[in-house]
């Protein structure tokens, strides 16, 4: 399915035949085989399929954690295919979050300076670091948990930590990789909701990689990916 | 951003203080024997210079034997009498000129013995070591001339043969001959060398040339200059005299030495430094042990926060802001192992002074270059296992376990 481009303003997040090969010659593997795919600002997209149905690929490309072997992504009309790794590190410090099925926190570190770590990056001053770490920790839900260490803290609290962590530079785009894969059905859907709230509230973009339809279910639109294609791409009918 | 990245690595050290402490236990041990070393080994050439000081700027040392190179002890005669008389004749700026010969040899009264210095010279001896009489007398002009068999006793020997009692006019066998104790010195206790300065024997010299070594020879002529007179000119004129005197051709070097005190310094503390410098070189080969240590540490720690680097990386982290954080987090943990190691090191000289009995030379600059050297450890040995997490691949370093 190709999403059609629009001529007047250029989509948040364009990929354009993207392919991915991982490996040479006989050993080559195709995790991508040509993907379109346009997101727009304010989206909440599910991307779905099974193990080697290449998601993670796509999402790790979208996070400009990789680069794509061919195609081109166009991250506000601006082509990021061909950045180096260091363009790539800037651009996700100041457009892009991130969280992870296993948290990522750093151990034996309090929650507020786990939030406040990509401030460190962006050189941020430390007495405003702490104020916005502790209001991102609040928005979290997570007010008066700020000096625990994540060893301290339940599954679900470290999920929250890790969401606040994303969100504190204000990123254009959360990139979340299996955010509920270690979480029970509880936690699940208040992570969930936690999700669609930034995503309604602060007009934060979303896109998640999971193989829970329940959990696709929260999102706007659900994209399946098989073989590395995507096989559909569907508004979500419920309601937010 | 360097502040950023320091507070980054300091973080990191607080979340591991046990294993930072390991880690630089081998900086710590080997800056401190380093500033131990080097501490006490300035205190003890610091000591030697003091005490040949201590002898005055105006004294040489008249010496048989060549300064270096081959064929030294044959091809020098000893000194005689009468070249002391020579000096004293011929160098208007010579005060006093003292001809020495000694032995170590044992002193015997009834059964207690004592080994000892047995030092033939003149009165003047005392004069020039600043040594006084406790009782008794010194050499008479009579006794001098005919070689009597009488002696002067330091306090060490008087204690060992005597006890407390007075030793004048007693006897004493030295060898198999008889001496009568004619005078004490005053006791003047150690000098800063170690050596017992009590612990003599003094004969005439004549009777030390004909009763104990049985020739005319002398060891060392000691010559004091006149206040106010130079003592490189008398140093020169000496070494012409005695080049005349033991017939040197021009073209020979001389067999023999006049030293002054600075020389002497210098000869006497060569061989401290050398012991310095040789026990600080050993102390250095434990610093770069320490550094290795870090380095394996460091190689550790960055497999282990694999995750970690992964995660740094996706929020954003430049490679270079990696590789300084690691890099940074070695240097401050090599250089307050390092910080450590100076004060243990400078307490362990402290401690040990007196046990030495070495003074205490405080020596910034060596403290500078441990500091120095074990910040640039942290550099060297953190370098390549900051590399190695700079340049994780994050997707990689996500995904360890």
């Amino acid at each position: 399915m190709v999403a059609p481009t629009q001529e007047n303003s250029a989509p948040l997040i364009e990929l354009r035949g993207v392919t991915k090969v991982y490996g040479v010659g006989q050993a080559a593997m195709q995790a991508l085989a040509g993907i379109d795919l346009r997101i727009d600002e304010g989206d909440f997209v599910a991307i779905m399929g099974h193990s080697g149905s290449g998601k993670s690929t796509c999402l790790n490309i979208l996070g400009c954690l990789d680069s794509p072997t061919s195609g081109s992504y166009l991250f506000r009309g601006v082509e990021v295919s061909h950045l180096t790794r260091d363009q790539r590190a800037r651009l996700r410090r100041f457009y892009l979050g991130f969280v992870f099925q296993g948290y990522n926190l750093l151990k034996r570190t309090s929650a507020i300076e786990n939030v406040e770590l990509p401030l460190i990056y962006r050189g941020v001053p430390a007495r405003e670091r702490h104020q916005i770490a502790r209001r991102a920790l609040a928005s979290v839900g997570l007010e008066g948990w700020e000096s625990h260490n994540p060893n301290e803290l339940s599954g679900g609290q470290q999920q929250r930590v890790a969401i606040a962590r994303a969100i504190i530079t204000g990123p254009s785009v959360l990139m979340a990789d299996e955010p509920t894969g270690n979480l029970d059905t509880a936690r699940s859907e208040e992570i969930m909701q936690l999700l669609c709230q930034l995503n309604r509230e602060q007009g934060i973009t979303v896109v998640m990689v999971t193989h829970e339809a329940d959990m696709a279910a929260y999102a706007k639109r659900i994209v399946h990916f098989k073989d590395g294609r995507i096989e559909s791409d569907v508004q979500n009918g419920r309601n937010h | 951003m360097f502040w950023n990245t320091l507070l980054l690595a300091l973080r990191e050290i607080r979340r591991n203080v046990m294993r930072s402490f390991l880690t630089v236990l081998g900086i710590v041990i080997g800056v401190a024997s380093v500033i131990t070393m080097v501490t006490l080994g300035k205190g003890a050439t610091q000591q030697v210079a003091t005490s040949i000081a201590s002898m005055g700027s105006n004294l040489l040392m008249v010496t048989p034997g060549r300064r270096m190179g081959p064929g030294a002890a044959s091809s020098a005669p000893a000194f005689k009498v009468e070249d002391g008389e020579a000096i004293a004749r011929e160098i208007g700026s010579a005060a006093l000129v003292v001809p020495v010969a000694s032995r170590s040899m044992a002193a015997i009264n009834g059964h207690e013995n004592s080994s000892t210095t047995v030092t033939g010279s003149t009165n003047d001896l005392l004069a020039l070591r600043s040594m006084t009489l406790h009782s008794g007398r010194t050499f008479s002009d009579s006794e001098s001339r005919a070689g009597a068999a009488v002696c002067v006793i330091g306090q060490t020997v008087r204690d060992k043969l005597f006890g407390s009692q007075d030793p004048v006019n007693s006897r004493i066998r030295l060898g198999a001959l008889s001496f009568q104790v004619i005078g004490l010195l005053e006791s003047k206790g150690q000098n800063s060398m170690g050596m017992d300065q009590d612990d003599i024997v003094l004969l005439p010299l004549r009777t030390f040339q004909r009763r104990i070594s049985g020739n005319q020879d002398v060891s060392m002529l000691q010559v004091q200059i006149r206040e106010g007179e130079s003592t490189e000119k008398a140093q020169r004129d000496i070494r012409l005299l005695m080049r005349s005197r033991r017939r040197l051709a021009p073209s020979e070097d001389d067999n023999f030495n006049v030293m002054d005190t600075k020389e002497i310094t210098r000869m006497l503390t060569g061989t401290t430094t050398m012991l310095t410098g040789l026990l600080g070189a050993v102390a250095a080969v434990s610093l770069l042990v320490g550094g290795i240590g870090i380095m394996n540490i460091m190689l550790v720690s960055v497999t282990e926060r694999t995750r970690e680097v992964g995660t740094r990386l996706a929020i954003g982290a430049l490679e270079r802001e990696v590789l300084m954080q690691f890099l940074v987090e070695a240097v401050v943990l090599s250089s307050s192992g390092g910080l450590f190691g100076i004060l243990l090191g400078l307490g362990a000289s402290l401690g040990l002074k007196n046990m030495l009995m070495v003074p205490f030379i405080f020596d910034p600059t060596i403290v500078m270059i441990a500091f120095v050297f074990s910040a640039a450890v942290g550099v060297v040995f953190g370098y390549f296992p900051a590399l190695k997490a700079a340049r994780l691949d994050p997707i990689e370093a996500l995904r360890h376990e």
